[in-house]
């Protein structure tokens, strides 16, 4: 337990995976589900830079960049569907976008 | 630069992320999600620093704590919270959903039960000054058509954001 | 005793940060030494403010609380911390408490990695540069925080517009620390670096400071962040956002007493912090003026050359070896000429017992830094902070000149004049940078 191995990061990484889950399937708001997204590749980034220790070389690194670079891209877009949405149903649930056109 | 009481400091940190994802998922008031989903960001890019990979480390920094948080926090902010502060929490089919999750907790505990005698005991020796240089010769070397591809996603999302958001197309 | 001596001659003999030597007794040493200079500049960038700002308007500044107003900033203490705390009513508690303490965080964090000297820095990280933009942008997020925590108008719009300016400027920021480091990578060895102790050794190693490098490019770039750091840190004439006859006082408005306290304690910070970026990217770091040029060797028995043998041992070293010393030594003769024309009246009597003794403090200080193994020490810190307190001058001249810019001009001018002109500069020290051995070897 003391020696920090390989599989305490996977483990941790799997534990923010599953609080990602979670928050994606069982909350309303739209904001929170988006940030729960964010911990789900959080936790994929933690996994790759983890095994990137293991093996020595970078390329987990590199990729762990280009994934917060795709973050970003998705959160900047999905905000703003959230906005637009907002606008015109002044609403932040997820349950509520259940009509195909209204 | 070897890392100083690595259990200490990796037992913390982790305690801190694990409890600002709980936080996050179960907060009533988005702006306190937001917090704790800062603080788990924050955390984690103090792990980064363990795991030797300090430009990762300052590349979450800026972008995930110094920018897209302070996007989500615009967006909470322009998005009236008060009526859904009163509402309902979770929706309806929260049941489903944890058991989703259940069976997905279950499935990594099999995996790292059976293969966690794979993992190497004592992991390579790395070098950490020269990092960033090698991380650059990656990036223009190897990924070159990565690193582009990611520029003209990033042109996209601009470009996908501006006119979602605005009034009039 | 005697191990003690020697424990501590023993660590000030190696050459690296005590950071990167995971040294950590002397790492917390280190760090409550900055952190004391640090409180101990913003006070004097109190009262250096008022008085500066006060002659530029022919006035005279504070003048009463101590000898010309030098206990200004005690009493200002004092009277913030003695005032009541507020709170509005339908705030929400935990951000509103947390708010000043993240603004803080981010503007004291970033002294971490701040080279005062080839060794004296906390660390030196690997990414220096890169922590320092990254950490210091987390300090938005404390202000997006205190602004809409404190469920008012005011706040909240002084708070948008000071986040948006913030980050727009960081583009910017961004931008020219892009093409210091593009300078960084020309050196022998041919690879750059982001340490900030790698720039200024790079800076030395390429015998030119990068402000001076591919002239004009690096003087742009110097200037695209001499403007970027004023409006990142919302000081005028980027000030709409917390200015008082504009939005009362921004984001800010809510808040009194200590918490009030600490914002200005992170205003203060930051603008040192990102003056420090500028002053070790640009203005070559610790490096003396003229740091390739020695001139003869010359030797004075019991005082140069000094004991370490890689030191270099010309003339002119020993010329700039003088200037903190005899810098003090001026302070202290102000101090005394001051006194000397203070009115001769009973009453006064405190006051010019009070600035004679501050000026016998000063004097003592120059006269200890003309000691050898303290001037050795000591020289590095002192022309950076003498760079940084040129910076600090800079600050409060902008705001004692300048008008104040409208907000929508504030965002044009970020995103459509310094913006581009970054990119143009980058991609022109890039293509000089590379053209260079064709045009000087061909």
């Amino acid at each position: 337990m003391l020696h920090i191995t390989t599989l305490h990061y996977l483990v941790l990484g799997a534990a923010l995976f599953l609080l990602g889950v979670i928050g994606v399937l069982t909350r309303r708001n739209v904001v929170i589900v988006l940030m729960s997204i964010e911990l789900i590749l959080n936790a994929v980034n933690l996994n790759l830079v983890a095994f990137s220790r293991m093996w020595g070389g970078l390329h987990g690194q590199v990729f762990a960049i280009f994934v917060i670079t795709d973050a970003a891209a998705e959160a900047a877009v999905g905000l703003g569907i959230l906005i637009a949405f907002f606008r015109n149903k002044e609403t932040v649930n997820v349950d509520e976008v259940n009509l195909l056109k209204w | 630069m070897a890392p100083v009481a690595t259990p200490f400091f990796f037992y913390l940190l982790s305690g801190i992320m694990l409890i600002g994802g709980i936080l996050v998922i179960t907060r009533k008031n988005p702006v306190h999600s937001a917090l704790a989903l800062i603080v788990t960001l924050l955390a984690q890019a103090s792990i980064y620093l363990m795991l030797y990979a300090p430009f990762v480390a300052g590349v979450q920094i800026i972008l995930y704590a110094g920018g897209i948080m302070v996007l989500f926090l615009f967006v909470i902010m322009l998005v009236s919270i008060d009526r859904s502060v009163r509402e309902r929490q979770f929706n309806s089919q929260w049941v489903v959903g944890l058991i989703a999750a259940t069976a997905l907790g279950g499935l990594f505990i099999a995996v790292y039960t059976k293969g966690k005698d794979i993992f190497p005991e004592h992991a390579m020796p790395v070098v950490e000054n020269d990092n960033t240089q090698k991380i650059a010769t990656m990036l223009y070397g190897q990924y070159m058509f990565a690193f582009e591809i990611a520029s003209l996603l990033l042109l996209v999302a601009i470009i996908g954001a501006v006119v979602m958001a605005k009034k009039k197309i | 005793m005697g191990q003690i001596v020697a424990y501590i001659e023993s660590y000030l003999g190696s050459d690296k940060t005590p950071g990167a030597a995971g040294n950590m007794f002397w790492v917390l040493v280190y760090i409550m030494l900055v952190f004391g200079g640090l409180s101990v500049a913003v006070i004097a960038m109190n009262w250096l403010e008022r008085k500066i700002l006060a002659h530029m308007q022919v006035r005279l500044g504070p003048m009463r609380v101590g000898p010309h107003g030098l206990l200004q900033p005690i009493a200002d203490a004092i009277k913030l911390l003695l005032k009541e705390d507020i709170m509005p009513a339908e705030a929400d508690g935990l951000i509103f408490w947390v708010a000043p303490f993240v603004v803080v965080l981010a503007a004291f964090t970033v002294f971490v990695v701040v080279p005062f000297g080839p060794t004296h820095a906390i660390t030196d990280m690997n990414i220096g540069i890169l922590f320092m933009l990254g950490v210091s942008s987390l300090s938005v997020l404390g202000i997006v925080m205190a602004g809409w925590a404190s469920n008012s108008h005011y706040p909240l719009i002084g708070a948008l517009r000071s986040s948006a300016q913030m980050v727009s400027y960081e583009v910017a920021m961004g931008l020219a620390v892009v093409s210091a480091v593009l300078m960084t990578s020309l050196n022998e060895t041919g690879t750059g670096t982001l340490s900030m102790i790698g720039i200024v050794q790079a800076q030395m190693a390429q015998q030119e400071w990068f402000i001076f490098k591919f002239f004009p490019l690096g003087l742009i770039a110097f200037f695209i962040f001499a403007v970027a750091m004023v409006a990142e840190t919302n000081r005028a004439p980027f000030d709409l956002a917390e200015a008082e006859s504009e939005l009362t006082a921004g984001f800010h408005t809510e808040y009194s007493g200590f918490r009030w306290s600490l914002f200005f304690l992170a205003e203060y910070s930051a603008m040192i912090a990102v003056s420090s970026i500028a002053v070790t990217l640009w203005l070559g770091g610790w490096l003396r003026p003229f740091p390739n040029l020695h001139g003869p060797s010359i030797s004075i028995p019991h005082y140069w050359p000094p004991v370490d043998p890689t030191a270099p041992t010309g003339a002119l070293d020993l010329v700039f070896s003088l200037f903190p010393g005899v810098t003090f030594l001026l302070f202290a003769a102000m101090c005394f000429f001051n006194t000397a024309r203070m009115p001769k009246h009973p009453l006064f009597k405190i006051q010019t017992m009070g600035l004679a003794g501050f000026g016998v403090v000063l004097g003592l200080i120059g006269l200890a830094l003309f000691v050898p193994p303290i001037r050795d020490r000591v020289e590095d810190i002192f022309w950076f902070s003498a760079k940084v307190a040129g910076f600090m001058y800079l600050y409060i001249w902008y705001r004692g000149t300048f008008p104040r810019y409208r907000f929508d001009q504030l965002m044009q001018m970020g995103w459509k004049v310094l913006l581009p002109m970054g990119l143009g500069v980058l991609i022109l020290t890039a293509s000089v940078a590379l053209l260079q051995p064709m045009i000087w070897h061909p």
